[in-house]
C-alpha cells in the first residue's frame, strides 16, 4: 500500500574509475541535487498527460476549443525545461526521484523522474520545439474536422515522449514509448475516413510493436541479469565492471535493447514507416521528426550509453559495431530516396531518417556527445523545415513539388526561413547542423583510428551522405522556391501565428551549434555530462577542429550544392528536369524504398494475414472441432463408465449431474421449440433443485 | 464486525445473489421494473460486502486464509466434506471481480434484453452465476469447489441456449445443420462436464489416497496442500490426478487445443453471457491451477510445466492467427481470450512467484478489458444488427463515442503499457526468461518467451485489423442513412467502471500486486521449498 512517496534521494554515480584528465574536466560536479525545483520536475510528464485527459473531455467547451489547455501545458514544459537547462549550464543537476507502485516477487517496479543532463535536454526541446509547433498548428489546424481531438492526442505525445525521458528505470520507458507510439497512430491517422491513412497508421504503429518486441526481450534480460529495472543499478554494474549475469547476456540484451531503438528511430530496414506518416497533418511530422519519436531510440543508447561504450570489455561493447554500421547504411541509403520525391514531406523525411543515421551511427561510434548534439541541434532545423513546408502546403495546397515553384516572392518570409533550416541541415558554417555533423565526423574518424575498424568505411558514408543531404536539399530549394510557381491555389505567405514560430527556430536553427564549438565553447559536452559517467568511458570529444576533415566536408558540400542548381536551378520549371536525376534501374529502386516495403508486404504481411491465418481458422473447424464433436457424444457415454465404476461419493455427484444433463437436454429442445417460457421455467426448477441439493444437502 | 471476519460476512457474499435469485424468481414475472431493481439491489449488496472485504483484509498478511469458516465447519459428514470457505491475496481481486462483473451486467441488462424476452429469468441465472463463481474462488474443500464450479456450467448453458443466437449453423465435417445456440451451448455443456468428470475422479483419488497420511480422508484444499508440499503425490499416482485435473482446469481456461467450444459459446451466448463467460469463468479454469493444482501436486506441476508453457504459446500464437481470418467481431474477441489466457497459462507454467502474479493480474485485466469489449461488440451488433467486420465500417463517424471506446479497449486489449493489460503479459514474458530451476528447463522457456513476444505482434495486428474494419473508414452505403443511438446511459454506467479500473489498475498495478505478491511468494515457497 506503500504508493504514496518513497522519494529516494540521488544517489550520483561514482566517478573515481580512471580516466585521462582531459575528458575528466568535462565532468562537472552538480550543484543541484535537491529542492523543489527537482522534486516537482514530475510535472513535466504529468501536466500534458492531465491536458491530454481533460481535452477529450472538456476540450469542446474550454477556450479555443482545447488548443488553449494544450498550449499552456506544452507551454508550462517549454518553462520549466528552459529553467533547468539554465540552471543545469549554470551550476549543474543531478536528481532522481522515485515512487514505489508495487513489488512483484523480489522486484519493485516504480514511476520516476530524471532530472540530470540528458533528461533536461529533452525537456528542454520537447518544451521549446512543442511551444512553437503547438502556437503553429492553431493556425494551421484552423477549421479541422477534428480540432479538439488533435490537439489532446498532441498533447498525448508530448506527454508521452516526457514520460519516456523522465524515465529512471526500463519498465517507465516502455510505458512512455508505446504511449508515443499510440500517439502517433492516432496523429497519422488523423483523417481516418480515409483508410489509406488508417493503414499509415496500422504500419507505424506494427513496426514499431515489432520493434518494441525486441526491446521488450532486451528489458526483460537486462533487468533479471541485474535485479532491478533501473537504469542506475545497470550502469552500476557496468561501471564497476562486474562479471555475472549481466556481462553474460550483454550482447543479447544490447541487440534487442538496439532492435526497439531501430523501430523509433526509423533505422533501415524498419524504417518503413516513417515516410508513411506524413499522412497525419503537418504540424505532427514537424513534432514527430524533431523533438518526439524518432529521438527516442537515440536518447535510449544515450541512457544505456556506459553498456555500450563498455569500458570493461565485458558488456554490450560488441554491439556498437552493429550499431555503427545500422547507422552508417541508414544515413546513406536514406539520402537516395529523397533524392527521387516528389512530394515535399517526404523529401523532409528520408533526411530525417538519414539524419537519425548519423545519430546512430555516432553512438555507435561511441560519441555520446556527437550523437545527442546532433539530435539537439536537427530537431530545431528539422523542425523548422517542416513547419515551413507546411506553410508552402498551406498555401499551395498540394504536397507535390511539381505544384510548387517561384514561391520565392511570393512567401518571402517561408522562403528565407526555409534556406535558414537548409543551411543548417546541409552543414554550412555557421548554421547549426554545421557544428554538429562535424562533430560526428570527427568522432568517426577519432574511432576509427582508435581501433574500431569499421568506423573507418563509415566516415565514407558519412561525408557521402553530407553530399547527398546538399544534393536533395538544394533539390528541394530549387523546385520550391525557383522558377515560376505552376499550382493552382493563390500562394500568400501564412499568417503570423505560423511564421513567428517559424523565425523562432530559424534563430535556433542559426545558433543552437554555437554551445559546443571546439576550442572556443564546449558547454554541451558538459550538459548532457552530468550523469553519465564519461570519464574512462572513451566519449571522445575533440578539443579543436579536425581542419582536414572540415575542409573535405565542407568541399563536398558546396560540390554537391552547385551540382544540384545547376541541374535543378536554371530551368526548373519545365517538368521533364526532374527526371534528369532519374538514372534507369537505380531510380525505381529509390522510388520503391529498395522494395523493402512490398518486400514485408509479400513476405510477412500477406502470408500471415491469408494463408496462414486461414488455414488455422480451417485446422480448428475441420480437425479439431471435428474430434471434439466427436470426443463430445460420446462423453455421456464416458461418464456413464466412471460412474459404473465408482463410490458413493461420484454417484451423488453424477447422479444429479447426469440428471441435469438429461433434464436440459430435453428441456432445450423444446425451449427451441417454441413454448421457450414454460420451458425454461421449468429447467430452471432443476437447476434450483440442484443447487439445493447440494448446498443444503 | 465479528460476525463479519469469521466466515459470515464471505458467506453472505457468496449466496446473498443466490437468495436474490430465489427472491427474483418469487416475484410475478409482469414485475418487471421490481424485478431488476431486486436483482440489482442484492447485487450491489454483495459488491459493497466485497468491497469492504477488500477493504477490511489484512494486506500484511495476504498469504494467510482471512474472512473465512473455521475449517472444520461441518458440511457433508458421510464424506468429511467442510464448508470451508476463506480468502487470500489471490482468491480476494477475483471475488471482487465477480461482484463488480454482476452488477455491471445488471446495469447493462436494464434496456438490453435478449430475445426471448424475459428479465426474470435471465436475471435469476445471472445471480446463481454469481454465487457459483465467488464460491469457486473461496471454496476451501475439493466438494464444495467442485459444487461450485458445476453450479456455474448449469446457468450458464441455459443462458446460452435460451437466449442465444438463432441462425443456423452448418458444422463441419459432420454437416449437422442446427442452431448456433443450440450447437455452443450442448458443446459447451459437454465439453466442460468431459473436463469435469476427470477433475473429480482426480479430487476422488486425492481424497482416498491422504487416507494414508492422514490417517483420515480429506477433501480439504488446506490439508490437501500440507501433503503436496511434503511432496506425497508422486510416481503414477501423482501424475494421473495432475492429468485429471489438468483437463478439468484446461478445458474452462481454455488451453489449446481444447479450446473449440469457447468461440461457438462466446459467439453464439446473448452479450451479458459472453461478457460473464470471458470476464469470470475463464479464470475458474487458471484459479485452479494456481490454488489447487500447483500446491497439491508441486512435482507433477513442475514435470508439466514445459508441457503447459508450450500449449500455452501455441494458444497465443494460434489465437492469433485465427483472430486474423475472422469476420465476425465477437468471434475475433473470443478467438483473441484464447491469446490472452496463453499469457496467463506461460505465466503459471514458469512455477515462480513473478509468473503467478503475472497470472493473476493477467486474469483480472483479461477480465475488465475483454469484458468491455465484449459488451461494446453486442452493444454494436444490436444496433448494426450483424457482427459482420466487413459490414460495418466508420462506426467513429455514426458513433462516435463507441468508436473511441472501442478503441481504448482494443489498446488495453492489446497490452498497450500503462493500461491494465501489459502487466500480465509483460510479467509473463519476463518470468518465463527466469523459470522455476526445478523444471531444468530453461532454454525451453526462453524460446517461449521469444514466442510469446512475436504473440504480442500479432494481438496488435489483430486488433488493429478491427479497429481499421470496425472503427475508421466511412460508414459502408448500407448504414450510411441507419441513425444509430451512440452510447446510452446504462451503457456508460455499466462500462465507465471497467474503462477506470483498467486505467487505475495499469497505471498502479500495485492494486492487484499488493494483495497477490505476499501469497503467491509463501504459495511458491511452500509448493516448490522457497
Amino acid at each position: 500500500m506503500n504508493i504514496l512517496a518513497t522519494i529516494i534521494p540521488q544517489i550520483i554515480l561514482a566517478t573515481e574509475e580512471g580516466g585521462n584528465t582531459e575528458e575528466a574536466a568535462h565532468a562537472i560536479v552538480p550543484g543541484i541535487t535537491s529542492g523543489a525545483l527537482v522534486e516537482w520536475a514530475w510535472l513535466i510528464p504529468v501536466v500534458p498527460l492531465v491536458a491530454a485527459f481533460l481535452i477529450v473531455f472538456v476540450g469542446k467547451k474550454s477556450p479555443f476549443k482545447g488548443w488553449l489547455m494544450a498550449e499552456l501545458s506544452i507551454g508550462f514544459v517549454a518553462v520549466y525545461g528552459t529553467v533547468l537547462f539554465v540552471l543545469n549550464a549554470t551550476q549543474g543537476i543531478v536528481y532522481e526521484g522515485q515512487v514505489e507502485i508495487a513489488r512483484i516477487g523480489e522486484l519493485t517496479l516504480e514511476w520516476g523522474w530524471m532530472v540530470d543532463g540528458l533528461s533536461i535536454m529533452m525537456y528542454f526541446l520537447v518544451g521549446v520545439v512543442g511551444l512553437l509547433v503547438f502556437t503553429y498548428a492553431k493556425s494551421y489546424m484552423h477549421g479541422d474536422i477534428r480540432f479538439t481531438w488533435f490537439f489532446a492526442s498532441f498533447s498525448l505525445f508530448a506527454g508521452g515522449m516526457l514520460v519516456l525521458v523522465a524515465s529512471p528505470n526500463m519498465i517507465q520507458l516502455i510505458v512512455g514509448w508505446e504511449l508515443v507510439g499510440v500517439a502517433s497512430y492516432l496523429l497519422i491517422g488523423h483523417y481516418w475516413e480515409d483508410l489509406t491513412n488508417v493503414d499509415a497508421a496500422n504500419t507505424a504503429f506494427m513496426v514499431n510493436k515489432v520493434a518494441d518486441a525486441g526491446l521488450f526481450l532486451g528489458v526483460i534480460i537486462m533487468a533479471l541479469s541485474v535485479g532491478s529495472f533501473r537504469f542506475n543499478d545497470v550502469i552500476d554494474v557496468v561501471v564497476h565492471g562486474e562479471e555475472g549475469a549481466l556481462s553474460q547476456y550483454a550482447f543479447w540484451a544490447g541487440l534487442l535493447i538496439f532492435i526497439g531503438a531501430m523501430g523509433k528511430s526509423a533505422q533501415f530496414p524498419l524504417h518503413v514507416w516513417l515516410p508513411d506518416a506524413m499522412a497525419g497533418p503537418t504540424p505532427v511530422s514537424a513534432l514527430m521528426h524533431a523533438a518526439t519519436m524518432v529521438t527516442a531510440g537515440v536518447y535510449l543508447l544515450g541512457r544505456l550509453f556506459p553498456f555500450y561504450i563498455d569500458p570493461s570489455g565485458l558488456f554490450g561493447g560488441d554491439v556498437r559495431n552493429i550499431i555503427i554500421v545500422i547507422g552508417g547504411i541508414t544515413l546513406f541509403l536514406m539520402g537516395f530516396l529523397a533524392v527521387v520525391q516528389d512530394d515535399i514531406k517526404k523529401v523532409l523525411a528520408y533526411s530525417t531518417v538519414s539524419q537519425l543515421g548519423y545519430m546512430v551511427a555516432a553512438m555507435g561510434a561511441g560519441a555520446y556527445t556527437a550523437g545527442l548534439f546532433h539530435l539537439f541541434t536537427h530537431a530545431f532545423f528539422k523542425a523548422l523545415l517542416f513547419l515551413a513546408a507546411g506553410s508552402i502546403i498551406h498555401a499551395v495546397h498540394s504536397n507535390n513539388m511539381v505544384d510548387m515553384g517561384g514561391l520565392r516572392k511570393k512567401m518571402p518570409i517561408t522562403f528565407w526561413t526555409f534556406v535558414m533550416g537548409t543551411l543548417a541541415l546541409v552543414g554550412i558554417f555557421p548554421f547549426a547542423g554545421f557544428f554538429s555533423k562535424d562533430e560526428i565526423l570527427a568522432s568517426i574518424r577519432y574511432a576509427g583510428e582508435s581501433g574500431q575498424e569499421v568506423a573507418n568505411l563509415i566516415l565514407f558514408l558519412g561525408i557521402a551522405g553530407a553530399f547527398l543531404t546538399a544534393f536533395y536539399m538544394m533539390r528541394l530549394v530549387a523546385l520550391t522556391f525557383f522558377g515560376t510557381y505552376k499550382g493552382h491555389a493563390k500562394p500568400h505567405e501564412s499568417p503570423k501565428m505560423m511564421v513567428y514560430p517559424m523565425i523562432g527556430l530559424a534563430f535556433f536553427a542559426l545558433t543552437a551549434g554555437w554551445v559546443n564549438i571546439p576550442g572556443v565553447y564546449t558547454g554541451f559536452t558538459t550538459w548532457v555530462a552530468t550523469r553519465v559517467p564519461l570519464t574512462g568511458m572513451g566519449d571522445h570529444h575533440s578539443e579543436s577542429f579536425d581542419w582536414t576533415l572540415v575542409a573535405i566536408t565542407s568541399a563536398v558540400v558546396v560540390t554537391s550544392l552547385v551540382i544540384a542548381w545547376l541541374l535543378y536551378g536554371k530551368d526548373a520549371d519545365t517538368q521533364s528536369e526532374r527526371d534528369r536525376f532519374r538514372i534507369p534501374g537505380l531510380w525505381p529502386l529509390f522510388q520503391n524504398l529498395y522494395y523493402i516495403p512490398s518486400f514485408y508486404m509479400r513476405a510477412i504481411v500477406r502470408p500471415i494475414m491469408g494463408p496462414m491465418a486461414n488455414a488455422v481458422l480451417w485446422f480448428d473447424m475441420h480437425v479439431i472441432d471435428a474430434v471434439v464433436n466427436g470426443v463430445g457424444a460420446g462423453s455421456v457415454a464416458f461418464a456413464r463408465v466412471v460412474r459404473a465404476t465408482d463410490e458413493d461419493v461420484v454417484d451423488t455427484v453424477y447422479n444429479a449431474t447426469a440428471a441435469a444433463t438429461g433434464v436440459s437436454g430435453s428441456v432445450l429442445r423444446k425451449a427451441v421449440s417454441g413454448r421457450v417460457q414454460q420451458y425454461a421455467a421449468f429447467s430452471f426448477i432443476g437447476v434450483l433443485v440442484i443447487v439445493v441439493l447440494f448446498i443444503v444437502f | 464486525m465479528n460476525w463479519f471476519e469469521n466466515g459470515w460476512g464471505l458467506s453472505l457474499i457468496v449466496f446473498l445473489p443466490v437468495i436474490g435469485a430465489a427472491v427474483v424468481l418469487a416475484m410475478p414475472k409482469a414485475k418487471e421494473a421490481a424485478i431488476k431493481w431486486v436483482a440489482l439491489i442484492f447485487a450491489l449488496v454483495t459488491l459493497a460486502l466485497s468491497v469492504v472485504l477488500a477493504v477490511q483484509f489484512d494486506y500484511s498478511a495476504a498469504d494467510t486464509y482471512q474472512f473465512g469458516t473455521p475449517i472444520d465447519t461441518p458440511w457433508i459428514s458421510a464424506i468429511n466434506a467442510h464448508f470451508h470457505i476463506a480468502v487470500d491475496g489471490i482468491s480476494l481481486p477475483m471475488v471482487v471481480l465477480a461482484a463488480l462483473i454482476t452488477v455491471l451486467v445488471i446495469i447493462y441488462s436494464w434496456n438490453h434484453w435478449p430475445e426471448p424476452h424475459n428479465p426474470k429469468l435471465l436475471l435469476a441465472f445471472v445471480l446463481i452465476l454469481a454465487t457459483g463463481m465467488t464460491g469457486t474462488f473461496v471454496a476451501l474443500d475439493l466438494v464444495l469447489f467442485f459444487v461450485f464450479f458445476e453450479v456455474v456450467l448449469l446457468p450458464m448453458y441455459f443462458m446460452i441456449g435460451i437466449w442465444g443466437d438463432t441462425s443456423i449453423r452448418t458444422v463441419p465435417v459432420f454437416g449437422w445443420k442446427m442452431e448456433m445456440r443450440l450447437y455452443a451451448s450442448l458443446k459447451f455443456f459437454v465439453f466442460t462436464l468431459f473436463g469435469s468428470a476427470f477433475m473429480l475422479l482426480g479430487f476422488i483419488a486425492l481424497y482416498f489416497k491422504s487416507e494414508e497420511f492422514l490417517g483420515y480422508r480429506s477433501f480439504s484444499i488446506v490439508e490437501l496442500s500440507d501433503l503436496g508440499a511434503a511432496g506425497v503425490f508422486v510416481g503414477t499416482f501423482g501424475m494421473l490426478v495432475f492429468l485429471g485435473l489438468f483437463l478439468g482446469f484446461a478445458v474452462k481456461v481454455p488451453m489449446w487445443p481444447l479450446h473449440t467450444w469457447l468461440p461457438d459459446a462466446h459467439t453464439a451466448a446473448p452479450t451479458i453471457g459472453s461478457v460473464i463467460l470471458a470476464a469470470i469463468l475463464l479464470k475458474l479454469g487458471t484459479y485452479g491451477f494456481i490454488r489447487i493444482a500447483i500446491p497439491i501436486l508441486p512435482d507433477e506441476a513442475l514435470r508439466w510445466a514445459p508441457f503447459i508453457g508450450v500449449l500455452a504459446v501455441i494458444g497465443i500464437i494460434y489465437g492469433s492467427f485465427a483472430c486474423l481470418a475472422q469476420t465476425d467481431m465477437k468471434r475475433l474477441i473470443a478467438y483473441s481470450s484464447v491469446g490472452h489466457m496463453g499469457f496467463v497459462m506461460l505465466g503459471i507454467a514458469t512455477m515462480t512467484d513473478v509468473g503467478i502474479n503475472a497470472a493473476i493480474i493477467g486474469m483480472v485485466a483479461h477480465g475488465l478489458i475483454t469484458g468491455l469489449l465484449f459488451f461494446i461488440a453486442g452493444s454494436m451488433s444490436h444496433r448494426y444488427h450483424t457482427r459482420d467486420m466487413r459490414r460495418i465500417g466508420g462506426t467513429m463517424v455514426k458513433m462516435p463515442k463507441m468508436g473511441v471506446l472501442l478503441g481504448f479497449a482494443a489498446m488495453a486489449s492489446l497490452g498497450l503499457p500503462a493500461l491494465a493489460g501489459f502487466w500480465g503479459e509483460f510479467m509473463a514474458l519476463l518470468a518465463s526468461f527466469d523459470p522455476n530451476p526445478l523444471i531444468g528447463e530453461t532454454s525451453l522457456f526462453r524460446g517461449l518467451m521469444v514466442v510469446g513476444a512475436i504473440g504480442t505482434v500479432l494481438t496488435a495486428g489483430y486488433m488493429l485489423y478491427m479497429l481499421r474494419n470496425v472503427d475508421f473508414g466511412s460508414p459502408s452505403a448500407e448504414f450510411a442513412d441507419t441513425p444509430l443511438e451512440d452510447v446510452d446511459t446504462a451503457e456508460w454506467l455499466a462500462w465507465t467502471p471497467l474503462v477506470l479500473l483498467t486505467l487505475a489498475v495499469g497505471i498502479f498495478p500495485g492494486i492487484i500486486f499488493n494483495a497477490t505478491n505476499d501469497a503467491v511468494i509463501s504459495l511458491v515457497a511452500k509448493a516448490f521449498g522457497g
